[in-house]
């Protein structure tokens, strides 16, 4: 058994300096984003992130209910964050917990720094993040998609947000932790920017970091970042895409 | 490849090169530069560049010829959805019909489909609807069929080509809401074969040379 808060003796990096899962210290786990997905929404995403699966639907601009929470000047985003009861290795009780409040709360502020909310007085855009599966950075891979699904809706945002984690695993600073280097390393780092500004919009940290490592993590995390807007990228043309080569095959029949 | 460089798509956030036009509709400005702030294909047109977006719910304009539903009918005006973020209000002095003092259920009733214009936008987005125009009119019998917003005016086609293409060669009575719903009235397979039209302009709305395309279907299905 490992005592609460003492140092466990799980090795998560090896001799060779590669992770539990082979990975280097500043290397992604294989990121898939899918746009549209669902119907009956106004706009869609789908993100596989390791083993993370996470679904998210756009509603709006639609009149703020209830009423009082309108703002006469601009949009409000309501996000929700959501786990399914079966993303878990052990139950989760449904609904939203102290947890999932606050995560719903800090993905809202982060894509109110991108929206024009003020093109859109009195309404809501709600922003629904289902996690089906998760395995450690699910709030960033939320955001990730759920930014997506906010341009797929046709929502006007200076950009897209886009976010990444770091963490710190056997006294290295090492990227995007998995579910053990997230339950047994001693910190970890969801961020989230703007990639055209370089704005952070979202920083959060769990554990300790050091002021010389926490500037590494962000340093990381801020290139992931690029990385992972480019994906989204790709994912919203490759929409569009589709469609042309299927009408390619349609003429050559 | 159908794909031109004038029908180029752009996300949000991509840097614009204006090349002496004038910032039109989707652009945004920063420190200096011009950056979208939609998906969409950029256009321009009267020395302004625009971004058309690709997706998106319908922004009510004035004078936009519309199709709404009655939903809720208050004591001089009734409520309809129009498919855009707000509601739209119609008030009774905004209809042909004058007769004050009768009850509003009996002129429409909630559920009724009705063909409107904008008539004004007030600075909090409250969006006033008439019936006083030439060709407005409540809307009966017939099939609905709802199309994104973003993509009546690839339906409508330069000059109304398109929509009139579909009308002469299917003989369906087409009203063409701007906010994406279209009213549709004949024989039962006529009125499907125009429903696969839409959805097939629909899909491929980003795409240039479209009605010749459809006109090609249209032949063959006949």
């Amino acid at each position: 058994m490992i005592e609460l808060g003492a140092q466990s003796d799980i090795k998560l990096i090896n001799e060779e300096g590669l992770r539990n899962d082979g990975r280097k210290f500043n290397e992604l786990r294989p990121i898939r984003i899918e746009v549209g997905v669902l119907n009956r929404a106004d706009g869609s995403a789908y993100i596989e992130w390791g083993g993370n699966k996470v679904l998210v639907a756009v509603y709006g601009p639609r009149e703020a209910f209830p009423k009082h929470t309108q703002n006469p000047s601009r949009a409000i985003i309501n996000a929700r964050y959501n786990m399914a009861a079966f993303s878990v290795d052990e139950r989760k009780r449904p609904g939203p917990d102290r947890r999932a409040i606050e995560i719903s709360k800090v993905i809202s502020e982060a894509l109110e720094v991108a929206v024009f909310t003020e093109q859109f007085p009195r309404t809501s855009i709600d922003v629904y993040i289902e996690v089906l599966q998760a395995d450690a950075g699910t709030r960033i891979a939320g955001l990730t998609a759920a930014s997506v699904a906010l341009v797929d809706a046709g929502i006007p945002m200076k950009d897209m947000v886009v976010g990444c984690a770091a963490g710190k695993i056997d006294g290295k600073v090492v990227l995007d932790l998995n579910k053990e280097e997230d339950n047994f390393g001693q910190a970890d780092l969801p961020m989230a920017i703007i990639p055209r500004t370089d704005e952070i919009v979202l920083l959060q940290m769990d554990g300790n970091f050091s002021r010389e490592e926490l500037e590494q993590a962000v340093e990381l995390s801020k290139k992931a970042a690029t990385y992972i807007s480019n994906l989204q990228r790709e994912a919203l043309m490759a929409k569009y895409k589709s469609q042309e080569s299927e009408k390619e095959g349609e003429r050559s029949e | 490849m159908y794909l031109d460089i004038e029908r180029k798509i752009v996300l949000p956030g991509e840097e614009i090169s204006l090349e002496g036009m004038k910032q039109g509709n989707g652009i945004y400005h920063d420190n200096g530069k011009y950056y979208s702030y939609t998906m969409g294909v950029i256009q321009t047109y009267n020395s302004y560049a625009n971004i058309i977006p690709l997706a998106g719910k319908y922004y009510p304009v004035r004078n936009d010829r519309v199709i709404g539903k009655v939903i809720d009918i208050a004591p001089s005006f009734w409520i309809m959805d129009i498919r855009g973020p707000y509601p739209g209000f119609l008030h009774i002095n905004d209809t042909p019909w004058k007769n004050l003092d009768q009850d509003l259920n009996k002129i429409l009733q909630v559920g009724d489909t009705v063909f409107l214009k904008v008539n004004e936008i007030t600075e909090s987005r409250q969006t006033w609807l008439s019936l006083k125009d030439a060709g407005l009119r409540k809307l009966e019998g017939g099939h609905i069929i709802m199309v994104q917003p973003t993509k009546v005016s690839r339906i409508i086609g330069k000059g109304g080509s398109m929509v009139n293409t579909i009308k002469e060669a299917t003989g369906v009575k087409v009203q063409l809401g701007q906010n994406g719903v279209v009213w549709l009235d004949g024989p039962a397979e006529k009125v499907m074969e125009v429903r696969k039209i839409l959805r097939f302009i629909e899909k491929e709305a980003h795409t240039s040379g479209l009605t010749d395309r459809v006109k090609k279907i249209l032949e063959e299905s006949r």
